[in-house]
C-alpha cells in the first residue's frame, strides 16, 4: 500500500459504468481485505470529478455503448488512472471497461473509438452477442484456479504482444480466440461478471496481494467455493 | 363495436378455443396461446380488435401488473374493460385479452416495455402510461437507454395522451416526444441508472427538498383545500438544457394531490410506497378517460393483490405474504414493504425469464435485513448466500419454499421471491391470486 496502513479502492464511474452488479467487485474486496484486518476506504469517483491517484486498487465496470464512449473520454481527459497506473496501483477493468483500457473499442455502429491505451488490446464489435456462462483455466504464471463468471457483450478483443491472456475459455467466448481477458504488470481486464471477484476470490486476493506486497493469510471461502462447484459443475461438461 | 372481417373473426374465435384447452388441461392462464393462434392466422388482428375502443398501455420495468389493474379497476365505473390481468404482455396477450371481452368499449393492456413501440403502431391506443425505467434482466432485455429512445421514436408525432413518472428521468426522457404528456411526480428511489442525463450524458443534479404538507394528513375521501405544491426529487442536467418537467400531479407521502391541488388520502389496501406511485399514475390516467379521482379512488381501493402479488397464503398457521421482486429497484421497493418485526424468506432463480445472469443480486443493499431471521432458498440459493455473506447478513440457507416456511413459527412471515420463483411459490399454492 502507498502510504500508512490504509487500503484504498477506488471505484472509477458508477454513474456511468456499474450496470452489471460491478458494485459487487468492491464489495468483496471490502470484505477480504477487512476479515484479513486491513482497514479498507473505498472511494467513488463520480464522472463529473477527477480520478485521484493515490488509489491502492482501481475497479472500472461495464455498461451500455454511450457511457462507454463518455468513461473513455473523461478518462483520458483527466489522466488521474493513467498517473496511478504508473505509479503502480492495481487495476481490475471488466467488459466495457475491459474494452476502454485498449487503443481502440466499437462504438454504438460499431465505429471504432480511441481508448485509452492501458492495456495492448485492441477491441471491435463482433458478429452476435456472447452471453452466459464462461468458465476457463487461469494463465498458471497467476497461480489461481479456474474462473468462473457470466459474459454478456458483442466484443472481440485482440490481445496485443504487451500483455498475456488472463484464460483459456473451457466455456463461453470471452476475447472470441479462445481466451478471456488479459494482464500486464498488475492491471487486470476481464469480460466476466458474475461479478468477476465474487465467483473468483483467488482473483481478488491477486489484486489485494499486489497491493499489500505481501502474501496473505486464508480466510473462510465455504460460500465463494459452494458457489464456484455449483457454477463449474453446472457449466463444465460432465466427466464421463 | 363494429363487426371484425370474417378472417379476424375467425382467428379470434380459435384464440379463445385454444385459451380454453390451456386452461382445462392445467398448462396455463390461458392467456398467450389463444392469441399466438390468432396472430397467426391473423397478423392484423391486433389492430383491428383494438379499433373503436378507448385503450390505454401501461408500461415499465416495475409495476406494470399492479398499475394494469389499479387503471382497469377504474375504468370499469365506465364500462367494460378488456385487459391482460395475468401479465401476459407482448403482442400475444393482447389479442388474447381483447379477443375475450369482444364488446368491451375500454382497454387497459400491459405492454413488456421493448415491445411497446410495436404496440403502440397496432393499437393506435389514445393514453399511455409509463412509470419507471431500471437495469432488469440485462441477458435477455438489453440496454435501458435504448429502450427509453425506442420509446422516444414510436411516441414522436402520434396522438397520443401520455401520463408519465416525472420523478424518473429516463422516463421523462422517453416520453418528452409525445405530443401531449400529464407529468406525475411519482417518485423514484432507484437512483442508480439515472446519475446521467439521457440527452448529453452529462451529471444529474438532484435536488431531494423536504416537504411537510400544511395542517398535516387528514384519513378518508376528503380532499383539503389547495395546498402548497410539493418540491422533491428535482432534477436537472448541469451541461444541457434537459430537466425535470413540470408535475400537475404528485405523490405526497400518503396521498395524492390532482392538478387543482387537491390533496386525496389513497389508503389503498396495497402494501408500500410504489403501490402508492402506481396509483398516483392510475388516477391521472383514469382522469384521462374522464372519470374523476373521487369515482376511482375508491375502486383502487378495492384492490388487494395482483396475480399473487401481495397475496398471503396459509399452510399449518403459517401465514406467508408473498412480494415479487425482479430486480434491484424492485427489491428496493419489496424492502419498503416488508414488516419488520417479522422473518423473511428470500428465494431467487436464474430462469430465461428471471435473466440468468444473477450479477444484479450484487446491486441490491441487503444490509436492511440485518437484526431479523432471514431464510433464503431457491435455485440459484448460493449466489444470493455469498452475496448476504458479503453484506453481513446472517442468513439461514433452506431446500425449498416448503421448508422454510415449515422452519417458522406459527404466525406471519414475509416472502421475496423474484419471477419464476414466485411462479413456483405460487404454484404450490394453487395460483393463489
Amino acid at each position: 500500500m502507498q502510504s500508512d496502513s490504509i487500503l484504498r479502492l477506488v471505484w472509477i464511474y458508477p454513474d456511468l459504468l456499474s450496470t452489471y452488479g460491478d458494485q459487487g467487485n468492491v464489495l468483496v474486496l471490502e470484505q477480504r481485505a477487512q476479515r484479513r484486518g486491513i482497514p479498507v476506504q473505498t472511494i467513488h469517483v463520480r464522472s463529473a470529478d477527477p480520478v485521484p491517484d493515490s488509489g491502492d486498487i482501481y475497479l472500472i465496470g461495464g455498461g451500455e455503448d454511450r457511457p462507454q464512449i463518455l468513461a473513455a473520454e473523461r478518462l483520458r481527459r483527466d489522466g488521474g488512472l493513467h498517473r496511478a497506473v504508473a505509479r503502480g496501483a492495481a487495476l481490475l477493468a471488466v467488459c466495457a471497461g475491459y474494452q476502454i483500457m485498449g487503443s481502440t473499442f466499437g462504438g454504438e455502429e460499431g465505429q471504432p473509438v480511441q481508448g485509452i491505451g492501458l492495456l495492448d488490446i485492441a477491441s471491435g464489435r463482433g458478429a452476435g452477442r456472447a452471453v452466459g456462462e464462461l468458465a476457463g483455466e487461469a494463465d498458471p504464471a497467476l497461480g489461481i484456479p479456474m474462473l468462473t463468471g457470466f459474459e454478456n457483450h458483442m466484443g472481440v478483443t485482440r490481445l496485443g504482444p504487451g500483455v498475456r491472456p488472463l484464460a483459456r475459455t473451457a466455456v463461453g467466448t470471452g476475447n472470441g480466440d479462445g481466451t478471456e481477458g488479459c494482464y500486464a504488470g498488475k492491471t487486470i481486464g476481464t469480460y466476466l461478471h458474475g461479478p468477476a471477484l465474487a465467483r473468483n476470490p483467488g482473483l481478488a486476493d491477486l489484486l489485494l496481494t499486489w497491493a499489500v506486497g505481501a502474501q496473505l493469510p486464508p480466510i473462510d471461502d465455504s460460500w465463494y467455493d459452494r458457489l464456484r462447484q455449483e457454477r463449474l459443475t453446472a457449466v463444465l461438461p460432465q466427466q464421463a | 363495436m363494429t363487426q371484425l372481417p370474417l378472417r379476424a373473426q375467425l382467428a379470434s374465435a380459435l384464440g379463445r378455443t385454444a385459451a380454453t384447452l390451456s386452461r382445462a388441461t392445467g398448462r396455463g392462464d390461458g392467456s398467450v396461446i389463444g392469441g399466438r393462434i390468432g396472430l397467426a392466422l391473423e397478423p392484423d388482428l391486433l389492430s383491428q380488435l383494438a379499433r373503436d375502443r378507448r385503450l390505454a398501455l401501461v408500461s415499465a420495468t416495475n409495476g406494470k401488473t399492479t398499475t394494469t389493474r389499479l387503471i382497469t379497476s377504474a375504468l370499469q365505473e365506465l364500462g367494460d374493460v378488456a385487459t391482460n390481468a395475468f401479465g401476459a404482455n407482448m403482442p400475444a396477450g393482447h389479442v388474447s385479452a381483447l379477443a375475450s371481452a369482444k364488446d368491451a368499449p375500454y382497454g387497459v393492456l400491459e405492454v413488456d416495455e421493448k415491445y411497446l413501440p410495436a404496440v403502440i403502431d397496432a393499437t393506435g391506443a389514445g393514453v399511455i402510461a409509463l412509470m419507471n425505467l431500471s437495469r432488469d434482466q440485462m441477458d435477455r432485455a438489453g440496454e435501458i437507454w435504448l429502450l427509453a429512445q425506442k420509446w422516444r421514436r414510436a411516441l414522436a408525432g402520434k396522438n397520443t395522451h401520455v401520463i408519465a413518472n416525472a420523478d424518473d428521468p429516463l422516463v421523462a426522457w422517453g416520453a418528452s416526444t409525445a405530443a401531449r404528456v400529464t407529468w406525475v411526480a411519482a417518485g423514484q428511489p432507484w437512483k442508480e441508472d439515472s446519475w446521467c442525463c439521457p440527452e448529453c450524458g452529462g451529471p444529474l443534479d438532484r435536488k431531494g427538498v423536504d416537504y411537510t404538507p400544511p395542517g398535516g394528513h387528514v384519513a378518508g375521501a376528503a380532499p383539503l383545500a389547495m395546498v402548497p405544491r410539493p418540491v422533491e426529487d428535482d432534477w436537472a442536467c448541469r451541461e444541457c438544457s434537459f430537466r425535470r418537467p413540470q408535475p400537475s400531479w404528485f405523490l405526497d407521502d400518503d396521498a395524492v394531490i390532482d392538478p387543482r391541488g387537491q390533496r386525496w388520502v389513497l389508503d389503498l389496501q396495497l402494501p408500500g410506497r410504489a403501490n402508492r406511485a402506481n396509483a398516483a399514475i392510475a388516477l391521472a390516467t383514469a382522469e384521462a378517460f374522464g372519470l374523476p379521482v373521487q369515482a376511482a379512488l375508491p375502486r383502487l381501493r378495492e384492490v388487494r393483490s395482483v396475480a399473487g402479488r401481495y397475496t398471503t397464503v396459509e399452510r399449518d398457521g403459517r401465514r406467508a405474504r408473498l412480494l415479487l421482486a425482479k430486480n434491484p429497484a424492485g427489491w428496493l421497493e419489496a424492502f419498503d414493504v416488508l414488516d419488520r418485526s417479522l422473518p423473511v424468506i428470500l428465494s431467487v432463480n436464474a430462469q430465461g425469464p428471471d435473466g440468468r445472469d444473477t450479477s444484479w443480486l450484487w446491486d441490491v443493499d441487503y444490509r436492511v435485513l440485518r437484526g431479523r431471521p432471514v431464510f433464503v432458498t431457491g435455485e440459484r440459493m448460493l449466489d444470493l448466500a455469498l452475496r448476504l455473506d458479503v453484506a453481513n447478513v446472517p442468513f439461514q440457507l433452506v431446500a425449498s419454499f416448503e421448508q422454510a416456511l415449515a422452519a417458522q413459527p406459527p404466525g406471519k412471515v414475509d416472502v421475496i421471491a423474484n419471477y419464476t420463483a414466485f411462479q413456483q411459490i405460487r404454484a404450490e399454492f394453487d395460483r393463489a391470486v
